[in-house]
């Protein structure tokens, strides 16, 4: 009896090595299955939880109920909600259009340097760019707070008489996601602009095109996949934000990550949180579907 | 992209713009040197602050607690990501569509909501948070860069040599061990280097997975930065910077070597 | 199960399709036969895109045949993997392993069958000398020029004293100067090794040079299996006829046949013209005959009674070595004609003259009848 097991365990371990041997989509199979797996069940089985929940509502001891209603979706629609969601949108706009015309110079100055120089300015912002970004952020309390450098400064100069009151407000906000996202448009701009052949900018001279015009009918088209690459890495991540409006933007300000985490940490209303989630999900897709279809998920994103 | 020297205008908005990413994290550096407690204005010079991080049982606990989810996120996800990228790169099978889209969705998800998820999960699956569920965590989200980062590195790939390693009586299996792994191996490391990183660095996802006794270090620095504010903060800040210096630093010069 | 051990490699009806990706088959190899003997230097000679390399990779192991079978020495191959075969592979980009030095390449084979290490020193070196390259041992693959890294590939193949060696069109990518010498090199190796070779080319010059035997293939099929005087003179189809050096082509009809000569008539010169065949004709029968350029005799008088035209040379080139006329029948047909310059000499009316009037002349036995394919 044990015999006939194990020769059929034995021909069958025979045969499944001879099928992943002779079939090539069957080897596809066997490597992806472990990220499926993993995948499956930590990830999309999450999501898919988090789904259900946003379609139940929240007891009265903060526990959950299942009972299937839209009630939260409706909830969502009320001007309240969706103020903090066009103010989350508004900021991260704000954000990526920001950070285009600051980091575009920067990365084309570092584009066009010669190469032994170029290593180093891109050393340099690395640095920043794989520093964690709360330290980041906290050296810019530093600055903005009230008893901050800067109004100390501004201060002993007498360039004013008050403090100003920069911190705790929208501004302050805006000022940590641009310096946070900042790296993250350079280094997609640059790699885009570093593959732009000199002899294209030699050919349009050549028809009779002012450095002017030749940079704006052929570089600047030409970096367009760097500028989509840059976007899609700043807009999502900022609108999904909690963090930096939670360090610098006090009671005050609340963007949609802000919104979320209250509900699921203080106001424990899971399922209303997750409606919220699916929004801001919904959206980040909307976002996602629409910048790769114009420009594909481009490798400038991988350095 | 050129050899000849860019104008004068842009050299200069350069320097302004490196000045305005480094002057903030300058500023963090020399206050962490401030003998004055709230950090308001500039007292004496003192190296205090160090030695209180130093014995400051909370960071060093954080510390190897993010050190230990970042070495076993990295090797897993390291592992299953490049298998992933292998898988996408060189084979076409039944459900290749849904195994891409699946494996990228955790590069565009709001880390927000990915990190509710896994709070929703483990509550309904009655897993305690702790440094497990960090762990598991991260290695979600690690693979799909892991296998980004590799597929990339895949498709200058020539499949001839893993041919001709098996016609000089090499196996499938030798072959990959022997042949096909040492070329791909600087994509491979370029992968876990980039796991190891995120995983070192990430707040949000940790925040929502961490339970109270496995503080990593990036939550700690929150809660610092948030209610104790004493240049500690800005020690362990110039700390951490220093460490990201002399990584990226020497990665750079390795690579340099290689060239 | 038949083991034949008179020949190296035998392919019996071997047929291989692979799935379009717009839908349904290609057949890559369409029913090939063949049969190579021990030491014999066989090219698989065609065009791009023919199945001579699909069919090469199956006697490697990295392909299966959809039917047919595959015999190594003899044995059936069937679905064995590449590792376990007798035969290895100089691949056309020579596939070295860029992370190895070159002694590692070479030793790689010899590891897989765990060969003692003293015996692996040795038989590398040997490999290495005998490619001429024994001092590369230590250095890697990309510090070496196109052609000693063919030679490397070379050398890794035959360490292991495979019965058969397989060569995917390894001068591809070298100039014209070093194919030359390594076509030269390759057969001088072949015939001291003794080992037989099937080799994969396009270049029908190539094929001729080298070989003992010729297979030549077109569309999966293949069309003629020959020596390289047998492929040449004997053309046995027009493919065959035209992919080797040149031919000239008429159409016509089987008027008459006595024994292996065989009465055509033009259709477009509207003259008859005997030639030979060894096809099976009848009369009807649509055929093109076919007469190679420099068996084209051109005269001031016709000598045969047969087989002449009168004709106006159209153009001439001289090559220096011999001179290429293109001659026009009243037909309009044209005729390519190669002489040699036999006699060295300055006078120009020894040279044609564009518009002079000549006759063509085409031997019977030179004048081939094949018949016209559907």
């Amino acid at each position: 009896m044990m015999e006939h097991i194990s020769a059929e365990r034995t021909s069958l371990k025979i045969r499944l090595i001879k099928r992943l041997r002779e079939d090539p989509s069957a080897q596809g199979i066997a490597l992806i299955s472990p990220t499926m797996i993993y995948l499956g069940i930590f990830m999309l089985i999450p999501l898919l939880l988090v789904v259900v929940l946003s379609l139940m509502t929240r007891g009265p001891y903060g526990n959950v109920v299942y009972r299937l209603n839209l009630a939260n979706y409706l909830r969502l629609v009320d001007m309240l909600y969706l103020r903090i969601l066009g103010y989350s949108l508004r900021t991260a706009a704000i954000t990526t259009v920001a950070c285009i015309f600051i980091g575009y110079p920067l990365a084309y100055y570092i584009a066009r340097i010669p190469a032994k120089q170029r290593s180093l300015l891109l050393f340099l912002i690395l640095i920043p760019f794989w520093t964690n970004f709360i330290i980041r952020i906290y050296a810019w309390i530093m600055i903005l707070r009230t008893e901050g450098i800067l109004n100390g400064i501004l201060l002993n100069l007498g360039v004013i008489k008050l403090p100003l009151d920069i911190l705790y407000t929208p501004l302050a906000v805006q000022i940590g996601m641009i310096y946070e996202f900042l790296p993250f448009m350079v280094l997609p701009l640059y790699t885009s602009l570093e593959k732009i052949e000199m002899a294209q900018l030699e050919a349009a001279a050549d028809l009779g095109a002012p450095p002017g015009r030749a940079f704006w009918r052929i570089t600047l088209p030409l970096s367009v996949p760097g500028m989509v690459a840059g976007s899609i890495l700043v807009f999502i991540p900022a609108m999904g934000m909690f963090v930096v409006p939670d360090l610098m933007g006090g009671a005050k300000t609340i963007l949609v990550g802000n919104l979320i985490r209250n509900q699921f940490l203080t106001a424990r209303d899971w399922p209303f949180g997750s409606a919220a989630s699916m929004l801001l999900l919904i959206l980040t897709l909307l976002v996602t579907l629409v910048y790769t279809r114009k420009a594909g998920f481009g490798e400038e994103l991988l350095i | 992209m050129s050899e000849k020297k860019p104008a004068l205008w842009l050299r200069m908005y350069a320097i302004l713009a490196y000045a305005y990413i480094y002057l903030p994290i300058l500023l963090l550096i020399i206050f962490s040197f401030n003998s004055q407690k709230i950090n308001v204005r500039w007292e004496g010079f003192t190296f205090y602050w160090y030695g209180e991080l130093l014995h400051d049982q909370e960071v060093l606990l954080a510390t190897r607690n993010t050190l230990i989810i970042a070495f076993i996120s990295t090797i897993v996800s390291t592992v299953i990501g490049t298998f992933a990228a292998l898988a996408l790169q060189r084979y076409r099978f039944p459900g290749y569509t849904l195994a891409e889209s699946t494996l990228y969705i955790p590069v565009i998800i709001p880390e927000v909501v990915m990190g509710i998820s896994l709070l929703v999960f483990f509550a309904q699956i009655g897993m305690r948070l702790g440094l497990a569920t960090i762990t598991l965590a991260h290695i979600a989200f690690n693979i799909p860069f892991v296998a980004l980062v590799v597929r990339a590195r895949l498709h200058g790939f020539d499949k001839a040599i893993e041919e001709a390693s098996m016609d000089l009586g090499a196996n499938e299996v030798q072959t990959f061990i022997r042949v096909t792994l040492p070329t791909i191996m600087p994509g491979v490391l370029a992968g876990a280097m980039l796991a190891f990183t995120l995983s070192l660095d990430d707040y949000v996802i940790t925040y929502f997975t961490a339970g109270p006794g496995s503080t990593t270090l990036p939550l700690r620095v929150f809660s610092m930065v948030r209610f104790a504010v004493t240049p500690e903060v800005n020690a362990l800040s110039a700390l951490w910077i220093l460490t990201v210096f002399i990584v990226l630093g020497m990665s750079q010069m390795i690579q340099q070597r290689q060239k | 199960m038949e083991i034949d051990l008179n020949y190296a490699i035998q392919l019996k009806d071997v047929v291989k399709k692979f799935p379009n990706p717009a839908g349904g088959e290609v057949t890559a190899v369409n029913h090939v036969t063949l049969d190579i003997h021990h030491g014999e230097f066989f090219s698989l000679l065609g065009p791009s895109g023919c199945g001579k390399t699909t069919t090469l990779r199956m006697i490697a192991g990295f392909e299966w045949p959809t039917s047919g079978e595959v015999y190594i020495k003899g044995q059936p191959m069937g679905r064995t993997p590449p590792y376990q075969r007798p035969v290895n592979t100089v691949f056309q980009n020579y596939a070295l392993f860029q992370h190895m030095t070159v002694y590692q390449n070479v030793a790689f084979g010899l590891e897989m069958e765990h060969v003692p290490g003293e015996d692996i020193k040795r038989r590398v070196g040997e490999a290495l000398e005998m490619v001429q390259l024994g001092a590369m041992g230590p250095r890697k693959p990309k510090q070496l020029s196109g052609g000693q890294q063919q030679r490397i590939a070379l050398a890794r193949a035959l360490v292991k004293r495979p019965a058969v060696l397989l060569l995917d069109e390894p001068l591809g990518a070298l100039d014209l100067k070093l194919r030359k010498e390594m076509q030269l090199e390759l057969k001088a190796l072949q015939m001291q090794v003794g080992i037989t070779f099937i080799y994969v080319t396009h270049d029908q010059e190539e094929a001729l040079t080298m070989s003992d035997r010729i297979a030549v293939i077109n569309k999966g099929s293949a069309l003629q299996i020959g020596t390289p005087v047998e492929i040449y003179e004997r053309p046995n189809c027009r493919f065959v006829a035209d992919f080797i050096g040149e031919s000239n082509f008429l159409h016509g009809v089987v008027e008459d046949i006595e024994k292996e000569n065989v009465i055509v008539h033009l259709t477009d010169v509207n003259e008859k013209i005997v030639g030979t065949t060894q096809e099976k004709l009848v009369i009807g029968k649509k055929v093109i005959v076919s007469i190679r350029p420099e068996k084209v005799r051109l005269a001031n008088q016709p000598p045969l009674q047969q087989n002449c035209f009168e004709c106006k040379v159209v153009n001439t080139a001289y090559i220096g070595s011999d001179t290429r006329v293109i001659v026009e029948l009243g037909s309009g047909q044209r005729i390519s004609v190669w002489e040699q310059n036999k006699i060295s000499t300055l006078d120009p009316n020894a040279y044609y003259a564009r518009g002079q009037s000549i006759w063509v002349v085409m031997f019977p036995e030179n004048t081939l009848v094949l018949a016209e394919d559907e």
